[in-house]
């Protein structure tokens, strides 16, 4: 049988040229699908059609599980069945019998059978597993045919645990002479990546080679795949930069193969890809971008033609160059691109614009300022996505003189939208913008108040909390805190005698805690009357027992006993009784506080600052009753995230009896019930993590991940972050109504209308002064990520510190990590599509994937070459070793030389402790510079070495050393005046760390004066890392815990795990110990806490925690900085293993 | 790419291409919202939704809608010149394509699909290409089958 296959596929090429008949498929409308299908049209009801196809289920049902149904049949019963099932009609029992139509078939019933698996199962479905043997079967065939399917359905709905067992022939079709073969060998290795990153983690070399395969094909398919990679780490590709603009090029000067063109467009698919790929390499890194300014500059040009395609490119081009690098003139064709995007008549190309406007205009709001009229039209589009793409621009060029039409035509859209999504999206754009830039107290409660009433109960969580956060941290003047607060209420009471059952639970929330903390404010209301219309809350049918308890805690709050008792009475007696232990609990807390008006003012403190309050964070008053009930046999308490990974790990039946549980007591929480319930939870999270420890002897809470922290003991913990300090000196601004505002916006705005013009034209024109105002100041320069200055009303959250921080650590990583392109990879890929010979291409790409392995190796040295200090430094930290110098290893490099014989010149105090190797820095005709570093126990010293390699002597020597990171001391004196032919100086520095960065840098110079009398002079750098100023800190764990809570900065991240036959915790935190000398304080369980210091005591603690796979690391230190820079290091160190 | 789905302008589905897992809840609930989102469309908008986090290009071509789910950073004009193509490519195999031809082939129209995307990427963009190896499958049936024997012993079984 396969005989005849064998030569049908050898026949094919034959038959191929003669033009077939394509409408020859029309015949099968005849067949019994085809009756199907016409009975179906010819019915008039739902349910005629239901009974139809009722009965033709049970036909094929009848006929499938027949005995003598040949395959041929089988086929064709299976596309009725598909055919029912896209109907809406279920028909499973036809599944079984499409995985065998895959098995059994001839090519064609095979083919038929996996379209109809595809179809009819998903990744997760059982009868997959019996499929495996089949594509097995299929993978292995002579036929290509058979290949192709299996690898189409691979790539289709392949579950993720059994791609071990397949992947070893995906990967050897790889090397398959059929290059239809190897494309789609890549796209299922791209599926598997994209499902499962690391089963595939071994093949990244052959991804290389897919890239530099001989067919545009292949290459264009491995692109996916690469630029997933990058996505993820930019910086381990950026050496193959100058091939994908090589690439680039060819594709754009039109050399590939006819066969790729689109619509007379080169290749545009891959053009994209590549362009996309560019920006993500070029992003925050000047010299990678360097590289590719030529191409874009010509894709810009080449893309000219009036057509869909040629716009996808222009715009993915535009993208690209405000992505990286700025350069000018790019720049600016790039913005008149965008120009003839968003002026354009068609309504496609107009959304692009707008799309394209919003992601540049944070660098270039000019550009928002030329096109304002076009915007404004757009806002009023009739099309609600345009409108929706609309605001998306606003929002990103909102500032404090536009807020109030901005955020105005934003709610205007929430009222019309009915898109859940969209809504969720908008109502938090809309509370971030009335947050920052609110111009006045009235405006911003009232904007609240409709974000609480559209966004509803679908908002996130965050919006409300974080206003109230703000309600009760108030500003620093004491009157205007009471305004807002007066004002919040006011506006409230009014609401609540409205209708509140139309109000979202979110909002009545909200209401009855400001009421229960601020009503008081408002002298003219009754606390009975608030209190009245608050029991109202209870009363109604849809009130949830979350808004309930938030009631009842406001109630608390209010009582005052005497006439209010009946009504107070009356609500914790029904509640009382209550099935939810919440509401119950908070009704018994009504009861007692408002019959003990002593207790309730010493628990509810009316008016008191939260800083004020004195915290116990850790909740260690617990500690007692946690320990004897842990003697009493309960199970330790665990956080939710750690019980959701547990639940996740063991997703099969647990045959483990269960533990006894232990309940977290509320009422001991109560103090900090004074925020909100959410809050609560978060400290009920807290005491859990003392309750952990205090068995084991440790006392501060440690597991503080996943929990966001609010307070400590020093009160509340956002007080420290650094935005407060630059928020406190701003003067809240004087109110002013927002019409007014409005007003004085016009006036100085910069598109004055001084001719008359038609009546809708001017509002326009004034609609566009009131949203683009303030634009034109900012617009002047700046063309890289600028911060804005605008002050700001309230407080901002610190929250977003945090990241931005960060964020700017890795800009510098990302900055010393580039590694000049080699040369050996310029060439490579070079020659790949240019020439059209086949076999001259065959022979170049085995060479090509030869140099690709060099290129690799010089790679992987020059990462080496980085670390070698670290290597060094090892033996004499350990003191039980005394071993003096490290083997830095086989080098042929001629700076070795020069070492061999400098390493004698060492200071003799020095030359018994390990130093790194000693690296050539500089030479001209007659001086030679060296240096290294020696790492001391509680120091660092860099020594210079001067070798005069002249035969004449020099005079006036003199060696200035200096750096920018580093605070730089001379330890004895530094060589000066003269210096004999072939003699050496050499020059001792201390080096402490002022600013932390991931790699420090001193500079120097040395002048001096030949002979002749001629002055000269001669430059170095010298770069050390951060590790060689890093120390073990030992410290006790209770001494770790005291540290932990008072250090600020701080960073996390996933760490990849170590796993070789060891405990994987303990395995990596011995490899970093070693690596990093740091100081393993304790290992619990699967947590870890790891302390070090920076030269001289600057502590840096780290808390490690396994998690899912990952070490799920977190870094706490007093420095900015530190914990960004050591986290680097980290990775980086177990890269390296 | 996340998925494509084909419907006329009752919306009638009449194709559906998954490219990452998802349940049958999920497909049908997309199923439902795509076709009364797009039908409701308003001649002259634009051709790109949002829908949840995802991008939804969709274009009319006679009596069929073609509905394709992106990722929300996708490109939308490039989106839908796949969708172009592939009508392209259903247009060069069964000669002026209509949507009875697609309703009474399916089979042959997913045949089509698979060759141009390939896990949710494009993997073959020419026409000639996708058409010759549609075409090699194809013939494989009529070189097998001209036994006419077969066929006639298969007809009198049924």
């Amino acid at each position: 049988m396969s005989d005849v296959v064998e030569k049908t596929l050898t026949a094919l090429p034959s038959l191929l040229s003669l033009d077939s008949h394509p409408g020859s498929a029309k015949l099968s409308s005849t067949s019994k699908l085809g009756n199907l299908i016409r009975g179906i049209t010819e019915l008039t009801s739902k349910h005629e059609e239901e009974k139809l196809i009722q009965h033709e289920l049970l036909a094929i049902k009848e006929q499938v599980s027949s005995p003598n149904t040949t395959m041929r049949q089988m086929k064709e019963l299976m596309v009725r069945s598909i055919y029912c099932e896209m109907l809406g009609y279920e028909a499973s029992f036809s599944y079984i019998h499409a995985i065998k139509l895959a098995q059994q078939g001839t090519v064609l019933e095979k083919r038929v059978g996996y379209l109809a698996v595809s179809l009819f199962l998903n990744e997760s479905h059982e009868l997959l597993l019996l499929l495996v043997n089949t594509v097995l079967k299929d993978l292995q065939s002579t036929n290509l045919i058979e290949v192709c399917m299996a690898l189409t359905v691979v790539s289709q709905m392949f579950p993720k645990d059994m791609i071990p067992a397949i992947l070893p022939l995906v990967e050897e079709k790889l090397n398959h002479p059929k290059e239809i073969i190897r494309r789609k060998a890549v796209l299922a290795l791209y599926k598997f990546y994209l499902i499962a990153p690391n089963q595939v983690q071994h093949i990244h070399n052959k991804f290389r080679k897919a890239l530099c395969d001989k067919d545009p094909g292949v290459m264009t398919a491995s692109l996916h795949i690469y630029l997933q990679m990058i996505q993820e780490n930019p910086d381990a590709y950026k050496d193959l930069t100058p091939s994908f603009v090589t690439i680039l090029k060819q594709v754009v000067g039109g050399k590939l193969p006819m066969d790729f063109n689109y619509h007379t467009v080169p290749a545009p698919w891959l053009q994209i890809q590549l362009l996309r790929i560019l920006a993500l390499l070029g992003k925050n890194d000047q010299s990678t971008s360097e590289v590719m300014y030529e191409v874009l500059d010509e894709s810009l040009r080449r893309a000219e033609m009036n057509h869909n395609i040629t716009y996808a490119i222009l715009y993915e081009c535009v993208k690209c160059i405000y992505t990286i690098h700025p350069k000018s003139d790019l720049l600016e064709k790039a913005a008149k691109c965008i120009g003839n995007f968003v002026l354009s008549p068609k309504i496609n190309l107009k959304y692009l614009g707008l799309k394209a406007l919003t992601y540049v205009v944070q660098q270039d709001p000019k550009l928002a300022l030329q096109h304002q009229m076009t915007i404004i039209e757009c806002l009023d589009h009739p099309d609600l996505i345009i409108k929706r793409e609309t605001l998306e621009l606003l929002f990103r060029i909102t500032n404090a003189q536009n807020v109030t039409v901005i955020v105005e035509k934003m709610l205007e859209f929430l009222c019309i939208s009915e898109d859940d999504h969209t809504t969720i999206d908008l109502v938090g754009k809309v509370a971030e913008l009335a947050e920052k830039y609110a111009p006045d107290n009235e405006w911003f409660i009232e904007t609240m108040n409709t974000v609480f009433s559209l966004g509803g109960d679908m908002m996130q969580p965050d919006i409300p909390n974080s206003f109230l956060k703000l309600l009760s941290e108030g500003f620093d003047s004491v009157e205007e805190d009471r305004k807002l607060k007066l004002f919040a209420v006011n506006s409230y009471v009014p609401l609540l005698r409205g209708e509140p059952g139309k109000l979202p639970q979110r909002f009545l929330q909200v209401i009855s805690w400001v009421l229960g903390e601020y009503s008081h404010l408002r002298e003219d209301l009754e606390p009975a009357e608030v209190l009245s219309l608050l029991a109202k809350l209870l009363d109604m049918k849809n009130s949830s027992s979350e808004t309930k308890s938030w009631v009842l805690m406001a109630m608390t709050k209010l009582c005052k006993g005497g006439t209010d008792a009946s009504v107070t009475q009356e609500v914790s007696e029904t509640y009382s009784s209550s099935l939810d232990t919440v509401l119950r609990q908070r009704a018994h807390e009504l009861q007692y506080l408002s019959q003990d008006p002593e207790l309730r003012a010493r628990v509810l403190p009316r008016g008191a600052n939260p800083e004020t309050l004195e915290v116990d964070s850790s909740l260690s008053f617990l500690d007692r009753f946690v320990s004897e009930a842990l003697a009493a046999g309960a199970a330790p308490y665990k956080p939710p995230h750690q019980r959701q990974e547990e639940l996740d790990q063991s997703k099969a039946l647990s045959l483990e009896p269960y533990g006894l549980s232990l309940p977290i007591s509320m009422s001991s929480c109560s103090i900090t019930d004074r925020q909100s319930p959410t809050l609560l939870s978060m400290s009920s999270g807290l005491s859990g993590d003392s309750a952990d420890l205090s068995h084991k002897g440790g006392s501060s809470a440690l597991k503080l991940d996943g929990v966001k922290r609010v307070w400590g003991r020093e009160g509340y913990l956002a007080q420290r972050e650094p935005v407060e300090e630059a928020a406190q000196v701003e003067v809240p601004s004087p109110i002013q109504s927002p019409g007014r505002q409005g007003e004085g916006d016009s006036l100085h705005s910069q598109t004055p209308t001084q001719t008359p013009t038609p009546e809708p034209e001017q509002e326009k024109q004034q609609l566009a002064s009131s949203l683009f105002v303030g634009l034109a100041s900012q617009s002047s320069v700046s063309l890289m990520g600028k911060s804005e200055p605008t002050p700001q009303r309230f407080r901002r959250k610190a929250k977003g510190q945090g990241p931005g921080s960060s964020f700017n650590a890795s800009e510098q990583i990302s900055s010393s990590l580039i590694s000049p392109p080699s040369a050996v990879d310029n060439l490579l890929c070079n020659n790949l599509l240019d020439s059209n010979n086949a076999s001259e291409l065959a022979e170049q790409t085995s060479q090509l994937s030869q140099r690709l392995t060099t290129a690799n190796g010089t790679c992987h040295t020059e990462a080496e070459l980085t670390e070698p200090d670290t290597k060094g430094c090892n033996p004499a930290l350990r003191r039980d070793n005394c071993v003096v110098a490290a083997d830095p290893g086989p080098h042929d490099d001629p700076g070795r030389l020069t070492e061999v014989c400098l390493d004698s010149y060492l200071p003799a105090e020095l030359s018994g402790l390990s130093h790194s190797e000693i690296a050539p820095l500089c030479a001209n005709q007659s001086l030679n510079l060296s240096a290294c570093h020696v790492q001391k126990e509680d120091s660092l010293i860099l020594v210079v070495f001067i070798i005069n390699s002249s035969e004449s002597a020099i005079q006036q020597m003199l060696l200035q050393v200096d750096s920018e990171e580093l605070e730089v001391s001379c330890l004895c004196d530094s060589p000066a005046g003269e210096m004999t032919s072939h003699s050496v100086a050499v020059g001792q520095y201390s080096l402490t760390v002022k600013r932390p960065a991931v790699h420090v840098e001193v500079v120097g110079t040395v002048s001096y004066q030949l002979p002749a009398g001629t002055s000269q002079s001669l430059q170095f750098s010298y770069k050390v890392p951060l590790t060689s100023f890093i120390r073990p800190f030992v410290v006790s764990t209770e001494e770790y815990g005291t540290m932990w809570l008072s250090f600020s900065h701080d960073t996390k991240q996933n760490l990849t795990l170590i796993n070789d036959n060891q405990e994987p915790l303990t395995a990596t935190l011995n490899a970093l110990k070693k690596k990093l000398q740091l100081h393993v304080v304790e290992v619990i369980g699967m947590e870890g806490i790891v302390a070090c210091r920076l030269l001289q005591d600057l502590p840096c603690l780290m808390h490690c925690r396994v998690n899912a796979g990952w070490l799920a690391v977190w870094l706490r230190s007093p420095v900015p900085d530190l914990p960004d820079c050591l986290i680097y290091h980290c990775q980086r160190a177990l890269q390296s293993l | 790419m996340r998925f494509m789905l084909l419907f006329s302008r009752q919306g009638k589905l009449r194709l559906q291409k998954w490219f990452t897992s998802m349940s049958d809840r999920e497909k049908k609930k997309i199923i439902r919202d795509m076709t009364t989102m797009v039908l409701a469309r308003q001649p002259r908008s634009c051709n790109f939704m949002q829908w949840k986090d995802l991008k939804i290009v969709y274009k009319r071509y006679a009596s069929l809608y073609f509905c394709l789910g992106v990722e929300s950073q996708e490109n939308e004009l490039l989106a839908l010149e796949i969708i172009h193509r592939y009508v392209e490519l259903l247009d060069k195999y069964f000669g002026n394509v209509c949507e009875l031809d697609i309703i009474f082939n399916f089979e042959k129209a997913y045949f089509i699909l698979d060759e141009f995307l390939m896990g949710g990427e494009v993997q073959e963009t020419s026409k000639q290409i996708v058409n010759r190896s549609i075409e090699a499958s194809d013939m494989l049936q009529e070189v097998r089958f001209t036994d006419m024997h077969q066929t006639l012993q298969d007809d009198r079984l049924e």
